[in-house]
C-alpha cells in the first residue's frame, strides 16, 4: 500500500481489492466496474420475481443521510436496501438535527451508536461523504449518493448498465452528454466511467459558461453547436439545468437554453437512428428535452429507474461484502497472531 | 481412494432412481431446477434422459448463501432464470455434490421466494455425507466417503467427467 492510505482508492477499497466503500469512481478499474455491471444484471431479475427481495442484508441497518433533498435518488437507495432485506432509516437532515445546531460528527456519532452498518450520503459539499469515510467505525460502508458537484458515483453506473443492455459493449461507442455539465456530479462521473469501461468517444456539448474549465482534461472533446455534436452519436445523455444551482447569469433564458441545446425531435434525427436517449431526472420538459423525445421510442428514461435499484443494490452488498470480509480477515489474523 | 468413477454409471443410477421415485409419488410433468454450475449441466443431461421437453431452470444461489457475513458476495453471481412457475409444481432439484447440505436449504429459500412447489425431490450424482443439516438427497448417483485432504470435482459440460483433487491444490 503506498503512503497516502486517505486517498479515496484506498479508502474504497480492501487489501485484497474488494469494494467496501463506494465514494467515487476514480481509482475503481474497468475489471471492478464490470463486476457491478454484471452483480446488477443479476439484481434485475430479483426485481422481476413475485418476492423482490433476497436476504443478502437481513438484520443490517442502513441509514438513508440525506443533507439535500432528493426524491428519486433516495426512494431507490430505500427500495434497494429492502430488496436485500436490510432496515431502512431515512433521515432528511436539512430539516432536522444541524438546523438545531449539531454538528456532522455529532450526528454521525449518534447514529452509529444506534448500530448501523452502512449510510448512504447525500450532501450539498463536495467530499462530504469521503470526510465520513475517513472518520467511521470500521466495518461501516459508506455510499455517496452525490456529493456537490463531485460525483454521484450509483448514478453514472445506473446508466452504464443501461447502456450495456442497449448496446451490448462499451467499444466504438459515441456517447454525448449535453447541457448543465458545469453543476452536474453525474457528468463527471460518467465521462470516468465511460472512458474506463473503453467507450470511442465522450463528447460534451454545452455552452462556454455552462462547462468547467479545461473540461477535456476530464477525458471528452467538446463542441459548442449541437447539431454538429448530434452526428453519428449512439447514446445521448440530456442533463438537467440545475436551476437551483445556478448563480449569476449563465444562460440567457431558457427558451434560449432550448432552442440552443433541448433536445429536439429533429435534432434527435441527426444521430444514428438507434441512438438512445437518457436523462437522469427529473426531466424539465421543454427546457432540455421536448416531450415527443422523452417519450419517444429511443427513449430509455424509465429503463434508467428501474436499473438505478439494481446497481444500488449492486453496490450496497459489494460494499457490505467488503467490511465483513476485511473484519473477518482481521479477525483470523488477530487469532494467528 | 481416488478409483476413478464411470460418469454414465452414475448418471444411469440418477436417472433409474428418479424414474422410480417419480412413479413412486405419482408424479408426471416434474420440472427441473438445476443449481450452478454443475447442476444445470446435470439438468441439461437428465432432461433429455427423462425425456421433459420443458425447458430447466438454472438457480445461482449466491444471494441466499448463509456465509455472506463471513465471506462477502460471490462477485462472479449470473442471474437466476426459473422459466416456468414453481407454484404448485412438482420440483426435480439437481446439484453436482452434496456435503453439508447448506448449498441446498439455500437453493430451497430461493425456489420458495419464486412461489410455494407442490414438492420438491434432490438429486444429487455424488453424496459425499459430511452432513451439518438434516437434508438428504433422494436420489444419488454415487455415495461416497473423501479423506479429508481430498476434493471432488464436477468438469464439463461436454464431455461431464468427475475429478479428484488434492486439497490447497
Amino acid at each position: 500500500m503506498t503512503a497516502n492510505d486517505s486517498s479515496p482508492h484506498h479508502l474504497q477499497l480492501t487489501r485484497d481489492g474488494q469494494l467496501r466503500h463506494f465514494l467515487t469512481l476514480d481509482g475503481l478499474d474497468r475489471a471492478l466496474l464490470t463486476d457491478i455491471l454484471d452483480t446488477a444484471d443479476s439484481f434485475i431479475e430479483v426485481g422481476e420475481r413475485t418476492i423482490k427481495k433476497v436476504p443478502l442484508l437481513r438484520g443490517r441497518t442502513v441509514v438513508n443521510l440525506f443533507f439535500e433533498s432528493s426524491t428519486r435518488t433516495r426512494s431507490t437507495f430505500e427500495l434497494a436496501a429492502k430488496r436485500l432485506s436490510a432496515d431502512v432509516l431515512n433521515l432528511d437532515i436539512s430539516t432536522s438535527a444541524t438546523s438545531k445546531g449539531e454538528s456532522l460528527s455529532d450526528t454521525l456519532l449518534n447514529l452509529e451508536a444506534m448500530a448501523s452498518d452502512m449510510f448512504v450520503v447525500r450532501h450539498s459539499q463536495s467530499g462530504a461523504p469521503h470526510f465520513i469515510a475517513e472518520s467511521v467505525t470500521p466495518g461501516v460502508a459508506i455510499i455517496n449518493a452525490g456529493d456537490g458537484r463531485h460525483a454521484h458515483p450509483t448514478q453514472a453506473m445506473l446508466d452504464m448498465l443501461t447502456i450495456r443492455q442497449h448496446k451490448g459493449q462499451f467499444e466504438g461507442l459515441k456517447v454525448a452528454i449535453v447541457g448543465d455539465v458545469l453543476h452536474s456530479r453525474v457528468a463527471r462521473s460518467q465521462i470516468r466511467a465511460l472512458n474506463e469501461l473503453g467507450a470511442e468517444e465522450v463528447r460534451v456539448i454545452a455552452p462556454g459558461t455552462l462547462l468547467p474549465k479545461d473540461v477535456e482534461s476530464l477525458g471528452c472533446t467538446v463542441e459548442y453547436d449541437m447539431a454538429r455534436g448530434m452526428k453519428d452519436l449512439d447514446v445521448v445523455i440530456m442533463l438537467r439545468l440545475q436551476k437551483e444551482r445556478m448563480e449569476g447569469a449563465l444562460l440567457p433564458s431558457e427558451r434560449e437554453f432550448y432552442r440552443l441545446y433541448g433536445l429536439s425531435q429533429q435534432k434527435l434525427a441527426l444521430a444514428h437512428p438507434d441512438c438512445i436517449v437518457m436523462h437522469p431526472g427529473p426531466i424539465n420538459r421543454g427546457v432540455e428535452i421536448e416531450s415527443a423525445v422523452a417519450d419517444g421510442p429511443q427513449s430509455v428514461i424509465l429503463n434508467q429507474v428501474t436499473n438505478g435499484i439494481a446497481i444500488r443494490m449492486a453496490v450496497m452488498s459489494m460494499a457490505m461484502g467488503g467490511q465483513v470480509a476485511e473484519r473477518q480477515q482481521k479477525l483470523s489474523e488477530r487469532g494467528q497472531a | 481412494m481416488t478409483a476413478l468413477l464411470d460418469i454414465d454409471q452414475l448418471l444411469d443410477q440418477m436417472e433409474n432412481g428418479l424414474r422410480q421415485a417419480l412413479q413412486q409419488r405419482g408424479i408426471e410433468a416434474p420440472a427441473l431446477i438445476g443449481i450452478r454450475t454443475g447442476g444445470v449441466w446435470l439438468a441439461d443431461v437428465l432432461s433429455k434422459r427423462l425425456g421433459i421437453e420443458e425447458p430447466f431452470g438454472e438457480l445461482d444461489i449466491s444471494f441466499y448463501r448463509d456465509d455472506f457475513s463471513r465471506i462477502g458476495l460471490n462477485p462472479r453471481v449470473k442471474p437466476s432464470s426459473l422459466p416456468f412457475d414453481t407454484e404448485g409444481r412438482d420440483i426435480i432439484l439437481i446439484d453436482d455434490v452434496i456435503m453439508s447440505g447448506r448449498t441446498i436449504r439455500a437453493a430451497m429459500n430461493e425456489i420458495f421466494d419464486y412461489g410455494r412447489p407442490a414438492s420438491i425431490i434432490l438429486a444429487t450424482l455424488i453424496d459425499l455425507g459430511a452432513r451439518e443439516l438434516p437434508i438428504q438427497p433422494d436420489v444419488a448417483g454415487k455415495t461416497m466417503a473423501l479423506e479429508s485432504h481430498q476434493r471432488v470435482k464436477l468438469r464439463g459440460p461436454d464431455p461431464l467427467r468427475i475429478e479428484f483433487q488434492e486439497a490447497g491444490q
